[in-house]
């Protein structure tokens, strides 16, 4: 077993201009992903989460900091054909709405292997056989691979933008809000496809959800970021057992229960707010 | 007489293989939270609007839906005013939705109260800054000049809130009010429609998928599947020991918080779309316990069973002895 990481971040920071000043979106993130492992990145609207997973697939480039996918770093910008397609098989995504992510005019199958096709597999029935192969690693069939998007439930469309992600056998598959707008009980037929993913391919996750729950089923370290930082970064059962961050206990007390409270949440929201503008 | 009633409702589209809605049974009483949890497309939306005579184009109907007495089913358009105008209000998932992007805040929340209050222009300003207040806004009067854009999700959510109050309504339909915020957002909207409740004794109908959610919030839960109530119970009673498969299944769907870890066991398939129709039970094509010859044959009606009521010809038999 390597003891290099699959993923890594070290010091990343990104800033965006907001008329005269620059506003801080990531302030110094670090973190390490191991092959098989699953990081859950959790964090309210505005804390840096999307900034960091735009960083991490190349869309946003970091200020500072640098981004290393199995000990190389992910080339900040990419010239070529040959660069884009290594890029591709570094880091893929799936992100929060397979309508959007997925052509409507296009079949499922015919989806998935414009992407082998993309990546050199000149073989036809070769690539028939693999699309077969990655639509039943999601649960699909022949009569999804003959549809098109519209034509799948909001769950199929997912276990499709999953099995496209999959095609290039990336090292990372970094996942954004990806189970959020499923149904309850569509959600945890993919949630136990991504545990099932993750234990047969040891592929590297990173997982973004604002749902402390569902991270604790996906992953075994979570980080909380809040306001661009990084408050809090263990293993989750950890995390939930013990939160050391007063935004991490924040975080738990919001989450609906029996004998739930949530009177008392907004204030000790305001006095997070103001004791963090006091320190920074 | 309870503040909102639906005796068995019944909504038809033309062209659908089955009802929208199919004989739903629901009371919320005044100053008391209810809440309907379903799944999309279960018709717990349709549901909610149909208190408010909101009904899709072309529907045919039967049964009855009455808020404070008054019959909303074929009621005539005074009657649907004075409901709209004075007794319900409707809270929606997305408040960038539903307030006009292009006009101040202030302007949202005075047009009702001048043009159906018949208020002056400063007896509205002056309302209009108390419900701010009441909604937990920091600076009321700024608010009033500020535009849409320039608040946070969970500021405008508070801002339809106040919205919804204009009309001093005995009962607020709350369709989704959370879904699009941050979870300790979504708490701070919760215990300002908990206050709104307890204190003006408000009737709360709360429309959800979540299942915690509605436990933690809301003092009883119909659960809704294809258009139908499949069980009904006080909150502690159904996440205690659910009696309908399905109900089970939603709680085996949602991972825990704390507890041992434990795979899922979801509900296999997907829920029932409107072009499709079962003979028997809606759910028995994804019910582990479904009996062929019982299930399929004859849909359950809506029965005491275990302390509550439940749509299910097996609930006396297959949830009864398990404790979970």
């Amino acid at each position: 077993m390597s003891t290099t990481p699959l993923l890594q971040a070290a010091g990343l920071r990104k800033t965006y201009p907001t008329g005269g000043s620059r506003l801080v979106a990531v302030e110094d993130l670090s973190f390490s992903l191991y092959a098989g492992g699953a990081l859950g990145l959790v964090g309210e609207s505005g804390s840096g989460k999307t900034t960091t997973v735009r960083m991490l697939v190349g869309l946003e480039r970091p200020d500072q900091g640098e981004i290393l996918v199995q000990g190389a770093p992910l080339a900040a910008r990419t010239r070529g054909r040959a660069a884009r397609l290594a890029r591709a098989k570094a880091v893929q995504i799936v992100f929060q709405d397979p309508y959007l992510s997925l052509d409507g005019r296009i079949s499922i199958g015919a989806t998935l292997d414009g992407v082998l096709r993309l990546h050199g597999c000149a073989d036809r029935p070769a690539r028939a056989a693999r699309v077969r192969e990655l639509l039943a690693q999601v649960g699909l069939g022949a009569r999804e691979a003959a549809a098109l998007p519209r034509g799948l439930s909001g769950g199929q469309r997912q276990r499709a933008a999953i099995a496209r992600a999959l095609a290039v056998e990336p090292a990372v598959l970094v996942l954004d809000e990806a189970v959020s707008a499923l149904d309850v009980s569509v959600q945890a037929q993919v949630l136990n496809l991504l545990s099932d993913i993750r234990r047969d391919t040891g592929i590297g996750l990173v997982f973004v959800s604002h749902d402390l729950a569902v991270v604790r089923y996906v992953c075994d370290e979570a980080l909380v970021m809040y306001r661009g930082r990084t408050v809090e970064h263990q293993p989750v059962a950890e995390l939930l057992a013990a939160p050391q961050h007063p935004y991490t206990r924040l975080l738990l007390a919001s989450v609906p229960h029996p004998g739930w409270d949530p009177e008392g949440i907004g204030r000790r929201r305001r006095e997070l707010a103001s004791s963090q503008e006091a320190a920074s | 007489m309870p503040l909102l009633s639906y005796e068995d409702l019944s909504v038809l589209l033309p062209g659908m293989a089955r009802p929208v809605l199919d004989g739903v049974f629901l009371q919320v009483e005044a100053g008391e939270a209810v809440a309907l949890v379903g799944e999309s497309g279960s018709g717990k939306s349709v549901t909610a609007r149909a208190a408010l005579g909101l009904l899709p184009p072309g529907a045919s109907t039967g049964g009855r839906v009455t808020v404070d007495g008054c019959e909303l089913i074929g009621a005539d358009a005074a009657t649907l005013r004075a409901v709209r105008t004075g007794k319900a209000s409707m809270i929606f998932q997305d408040p960038r939705a539903a307030i006009n992007p292009v006009r101040r805040v202030g302007d949202f929340l005075t047009e009702a109260l001048r043009l159906v209050g018949g208020r002056s222009k400063a007896e509205a300003e002056a309302r209009a800054l108390e419900l701010l207040a009441a909604v937990g806004l920091p600076d009321p009067p700024r608010h009033l000049r500020q535009y849409p854009h320039q608040m946070s999700g969970g500021m405008l959510q508070r801002v339809m809130i106040a919205g919804a109050l204009t009309a001093d309504p005995r009962l607020l339909l709350c369709d989704e009010p959370t879904t699009a915020l941050d979870v300790t957002t979504q708490a701070e909207i919760m215990a300002v429609l908990r206050a709104l409740q307890q204190d003006r004794g408000l009737g709360l109908l709360l429309i959800t998928h979540d299942l915690d959610l509605a436990a933690a919030s809301c003092d009883r839960i119909y659960v809704m599947y294809a258009g139908r109530i499949v069980e009904t119970a006080t909150a502690a009673e159904l996440l205690a020991a659910p009696r309908h498969p399905y109900t089970a299944g939603l709680l085996g769907s949602s991972p825990p918080l704390h507890g041992a870890p434990q795979r899922l066991t979801p509900i296999p398939g997907v829920p029932m779309g409107l072009l499709e129709s079962a003979p028997g039970c809606a759910f028995a094509a994804r019910c582990r316990f479904a009996r062929p010859g019982l299930c399929d044959q004859s849909a359950p009606e809506l029965e005491p069973a275990g302390g509550r009521l439940v749509a299910c010809h097996l609930a006396d038999t297959v949830l009864s002895e398990v404790d979970r």
